[in-house]
């Protein structure tokens, strides 16, 4: 039954992603390993249009996968399955939230969680790259080097600091433009 | 009292105009929460934050869930959270329909493929900034670089670099608090 899976699965996503929206990503990205609902094509399509539309990014991709599985339903279920365990946690939590939040015990063992989702996020992204820029198939990486050299001007733009302000929708709009003109 | 329909409402109206989650919905949640419902002050809304960005979870959601709670228990909790999850369900479902309308159509096939391009820089960009700013010392490095490297060259499930991770963190806090009480 699907919509058990989807439960189980975005349960299990809401439990473990910590620190925000993009800690979703290496799970939705182990997904298209373990299920065919999407290809780690349409996740970038699926990151694009989270980023783009209003809505936390977290939300909007888990409700974006879910509707990949399973239409409309599958939609519902995986976003409502996703904030069960925050839900409960953040409940425990709020009763002894500064004293929780405080204590050195709690504050190390985040000090060794973050860089380990900084990783597994790191590990998610080259996945994306392979794909979209390596056009990696059965026959190996076939670089693609246009769309190689386009990321990492993005890349190195992103690093001047006025225009790392700029909203993500703006850069998805002049991807879009290049892509339309340079008929990628 | 708050209402519950209070709750449900401001967090929908906050889900519906904020784009992107997380510190992009700052200024909203400011304007809801604090100037207009006087659910908390200030420092109490930067609490909230730093606790939904250590706890599981959209921090956007914990948020909600955090204030709803506050305000009204349980219910106030879960009706806050249905608030701000609402506007996706419905804008990401309508999207997701008419992308597949036109997905034969070759102007917005060029246009992802540009797109998708741009994800790839910004994506890389946000796992720079989550290293710099997750990674405090030598130990930070070690724990990013052997996450990465389990990742790739082994199949250890996500969950278990994450929980190792807090482990490790966990375990050299209480090494050098022991080499400190001699």
């Amino acid at each position: 039954m699907i919509y058990l899976t989807l439960f189980y699965e975005f349960f299990k996503i809401g439990l473990f992603s910590v620190g925000g929206g993009m800690a979703t990503l290496p799970f939705l990205m182990d997904l298209t390993n373990k299920y065919d609902w999407y290809t780690k094509n349409e996740l970038t399509n699926m990151i694009a249009i989270s980023e783009s539309t209003p809505g936390p990014v977290g939300i909007n991709m888990s409700t974006y996968a879910g509707y990949q599985a399973a239409g409309i339903p599958g939609a519902i279920v995986s976003t409502c399955s996703m904030v069960v365990a925050p839900i409960i946690i953040i409940i425990i939590v709020a009763e002894f939230m500064e004293k929780f939040y405080n204590n050195p015990s709690v504050q190390a063992v985040f000090y060794g969680v973050r860089p380990a989702v900084a990783a597994a996020i790191g590990f998610a992204v080259w996945g994306l790259i392979e794909i979209t820029l390596l056009a990696m198939n059965d026959t190996g990486y076939h670089p693609d080097w246009l769309a190689i050299g386009l990321c990492l001007i993005a890349f190195l733009l992103l690093q001047i600091k006025k225009l790392q302000k700029l909203h993500p929708l703006w850069w998805m709009v002049g991807g879009a433009i290049i892509g339309i003109v340079l008929k990628l | 009292m708050t209402k519950y329909k209070d709750l449900y409402s401001a967090f929908f109206k906050i889900g519906i105009l904020t784009f992107g989650g997380g510190l992009a919905m700052l200024p909203m949640l400011r304007r809801e929460v604090i100037e207009h419902h006087h659910w908390l002050d200030e420092d109490e809304l930067l609490d909230v934050y730093a606790i939904s960005q250590c706890t599981p979870g959209v921090i956007a959601v914990n948020t909600a869930t955090y204030i709803g709670f506050k305000e009204r228990g349980i219910l106030g909790g879960i009706l806050a959270t249905l608030g701000m999850i609402t506007p996706s369900l419905f804008i990401i479902t309508l999207v997701a329909v008419m992308l597949r309308q036109f997905m034969e159509n070759p102007i917005l096939l060029h246009a992802l493929a540009g797109v998708r391009i741009i994800v790839c820089a910004l994506m890389l960009n946000t796992v720079f900034t989550m290293a710099k700013k997750g990674i405090k010392d030598g130990l930070g490095l070690f724990i990013f670089l052997m996450a990465f490297l389990l990742a790739t060259f082994s199949s250890v499930p996500i969950v278990a670099l994450i929980i190792g991770g807090g482990i490790i963190g966990f375990l050299s806090n209480k090494l050098r608090n022991g080499g400190k009480k001699s």
